[in-house]
């Protein structure tokens, strides 16, 4: 499953691209993109893993950057 | 300006007020100067200071905060208190630039892309009311008023209005609708009131598929980009292990702490890879904003790269250099008048679907009266027998004319030549063929003009018409009577021929050509307006179908390049330079704020210049 999360308050380039060699580390993530330009988090996972990706995605985004909140709708 | 950059503004001046007043009034030194410059410092600088403690907390060693507030707190050791909040205030002030730059940009990008329409008018017990598009279904009537965007595909059913397209193919000419014709979501309905039925959903929409190919475009991130995010992560632990290096190892040899740690503050400033890290997408983004108001749709930066290297390009002939509409172009009676051939031909063929018969009662240009055809017979492969006004017509090739013995000849003109004979006479000849675009041989002109060495055609047409055309349009090689799986060999082969460091752009109409779309290096789909497969399987999808969007495409593409280089080498350069003048205590902590933020907001603005790549003057 692929999905697509808008990134509240990415205010820095390089954050965004530690956050995604983090999320890439994640089990069970397939691939991750963080754009700083559209501010927004590609996540590709195992769909039955996906709930459980997201909320250790949201863990390391939050480590990384904690002004940066990923927006889940 | 948002809030929170208000908010750093203020601080900003507040800090710099306060940092001349001491300058002025205050000691240089001592620990009254050190209280005193303390209270700028923290103005500008708690934030800093509040985010390196808790990202440091957090196992984020090698952060920008983290490196700013180790070589101020450093700097204030050392007694350079002015220096000290100065470097501060001076980083501060370049992070609030290139944030506001960075929103700038990003509005200005996504401006472009905003074709996103907000509501559709339905009419619900004779009164007009606005609902959102996506709670619209397929076959649902929807009303769209003069300045309104047209929310979903559809059909016209009444009204007639001039649609602009401009948001959607860059083309500033409008186009006329009227009850039948097709419109696309996207464009804007500038007069009239048209009734519309809705022939996709939102979702499938062309305005939905466009707005979620160039929000993914980001995701498909260019090689320079992936460059530059893993030469970051080196980067930066590198020059703080090497400033380390300068504050312990040159001191055990020549004396002078306090000199070489104040070099070694240096190190940690310039360590920031920012402006590398955002330079180099915001370029991408910008090219590909810029081609997305040129009506040309790239779907990732890594695209961008591909095709600014092109030495090849192979074009499919219908549809894409051609118009791949059926025309009568020359028209040679023996003995009677063009028109009294063109009626007899279209009348003979007035009860085919060929393409062919279309093409000639096109030329006739009136409904046949068809009472006047008593007989009509269709020789399949040969062309058709009828009986007219009580004389026999025959109409078809070559073969035909043999079978009943009629003499016929040859034309110059290329293209498919329909004979016509009356009662076992030769009557003349028709030629019917496929027009090239108005565009196509200055797209071909232009492309070479930009250095691509090879232009090829492929056709499934006939020798004569695939020579004829590439002939007239200055084409390097031309490959005819192809069938679809004979274009995907064709393409391999010129794959494996080519100089591997250029690449090999395949361009079509997009409706047969998905496989070889997908075979080359980049598949260019054309008129994607409303085809799926085109979408789904090029690279670059060109909104409309003008053949000279290409070589615009590759302009932007070089342009986009050339800055995203400039901005590397700069940013590299200066770090560099100032790396080594700071090793040799030549640089000051200035220079390294400059090189750090300074850098970055100049690489940001070297960026935006992509976005305007290919504006036509």
């Amino acid at each position: 499953m692929k999905k697509t999360f808008k990134l509240d308050e990415l205010d820095c380039a390089n954050c965004g691209a530690k956050m995604e060699n983090a999320i890439k580390k994640i089990d069970g993530v397939k691939d991750c993109t963080v754009s700083f330009m559209t501010q927004k988090l590609t996540l590709e996972a195992d769909d039955d893993k996906f709930d459980q990706v997201l909320a250790q995605a949201v863990k390391v985004c939050r480590k990384i950057e904690p002004d940066c909140e990923i927006v889940i709708k | 300006m948002k809030r929170k950059q208000k908010k750093v503004l203020i601080r900003i001046i507040l800090s710099a007020v306060m940092l001349v007043a001491l300058k002025i009034f205050a000691p240089e030194e001592g620990w009254i100067a050190a209280l005193l410059y303390a209270v700028p410092y923290a103005v500008i600088g708690y934030d800093v200071i509040f985010k390196a403690a808790r990202n440091i907390a957090h196992g984020q060693v090698f952060d920008e905060n983290f490196l700013m507030m180790i070589a101020t707190v450093g700097a204030f050791a050392t007694g350079e208190y002015t220096e000290a909040a100065a470097v501060m205030l001076f980083y501060q002030v370049g992070e609030l630039f290139q944030s506001v730059a960075v929103g700038k940009s990003r509005k200005s990008i996504s401006a472009l892309m905003d074709i996103r329409p907000d509501h559709a008018n339905i009419e619900v017990d004779g009164k007009l009311i606005e609902t959102d598009p996506e709670e619209v279904s397929v076959g649902d009537e929807i009303i769209i008023k003069p300045g309104e965007r047209i929310p979903l595909d559809g059909v016209v059913l009444e009204g007639e209005g001039s649609v602009d397209t401009s948001a959607l193919t860059g083309e500033s000419l409008p186009r006329t609708v009227r009850a039948g014709d097709d419109v696309v979501s996207g464009c804007i309905d500038q007069t009239g009131l048209l009734r519309v039925r809705v022939t996709k959903q939102f979702g499938e929409s062309t305005v939905a598929r466009i707005l979620d190919l160039v929000e993914n475009s980001a995701s498909k991130k260019a090689k320079a980009e992936n460059f530059i995010t893993r030469f970051a992560r080196v980067y930066t632990p590198a020059v703080c292990f090497a400033a380390l290096a300068l504050a312990v190892i040159p001191p055990i040899f020549v004396g002078g702490w306090l000199t070489w740690l104040h070099r070694a503050l240096i190190f940690l400033v310039i360590s920031c890879p920012c402006a590398l890290v955002i330079s180099v997408p915001l370029s991408f983004f910008g090219g590909i904003g810029g081609a997305g108001r040129q009506g040309i749709l790239v779907k990732g930066g890594s695209y961008l790269e591909v095709l600014s290297r092109t030495g090849t390009v192979v074009f499919d002939k219908t549809g894409t250099l051609t118009r791949g509409v059926f025309n009568v172009t020359a028209v040679h009676p023996k003995e009677i008048s063009e028109a009294t051939l063109i009626r007899l031909a279209a009348y003979a063929e007035s009860y085919s679907t060929h393409p062919i018969a279309n093409s000639i009662l096109d030329a006739l240009n009136q409904e046949p009266d068809r009472t006047r055809i008593s007989s009509c017979e269709e020789l399949s492969g040969r062309g058709v027998k009828a009986v007219i006004d009580g004389e026999e017509v025959c109409v078809g090739n070559d073969k035909l004319m043999e079978q009943i013995g009629v003499k016929w000849h040859p034309c110059h003109h290329v293209g498919t030549t329909v004979h016509v004979a009356v009662n076992g006479r030769y009557a003349g000849h028709i030629v019917i063929s496929d027009e090239l675009k108005d565009t196509s041989k200055e797209a071909i002109e232009h492309l070479r003009a930009q250095g691509v060495s090879r232009t090829v055609m492929l056709t499934g047409d006939s020798k004569a018409v695939g020579e004829d055309t590439a002939k007239r349009l200055g084409m390097d090689e031309v490959y005819s009577e192809l069938l679809p799986a004979g274009k995907v060999e064709k393409v391999e082969e010129l794959l494996e021929r080519k100089d591997p460091k250029s690449a090999l752009v395949f361009v079509g109409d997009g409706i047969n050509d998905a496989p070889v779309l997908s075979r080359a290096d980049i598949g260019i789909a054309m008129g994607a307006m409303g085809s799926d497969a085109a979408i789904e399987a090029a690279d670059i999808v060109l909104m409309d179908d003008d053949p000279a969007k290409i070589a615009l495409a590759l302009s932007i593409s070089r342009r986009t390049l050339r800055i995203v280089r400039e901005n590397i080498v700069f940013a590299l350069g200066v770090k560099a330079a100032v790396l080594i003048l700071g090793a040799f205590g030549l640089a000051s902590m200035w220079a390294a704020v400059f090189a750090d933020v300074g850098v970055s907001v100049i690489a940001i603005l070297n960026a935006m210049r992509c976005l305007h790549s290919g504006r036509r003057n």
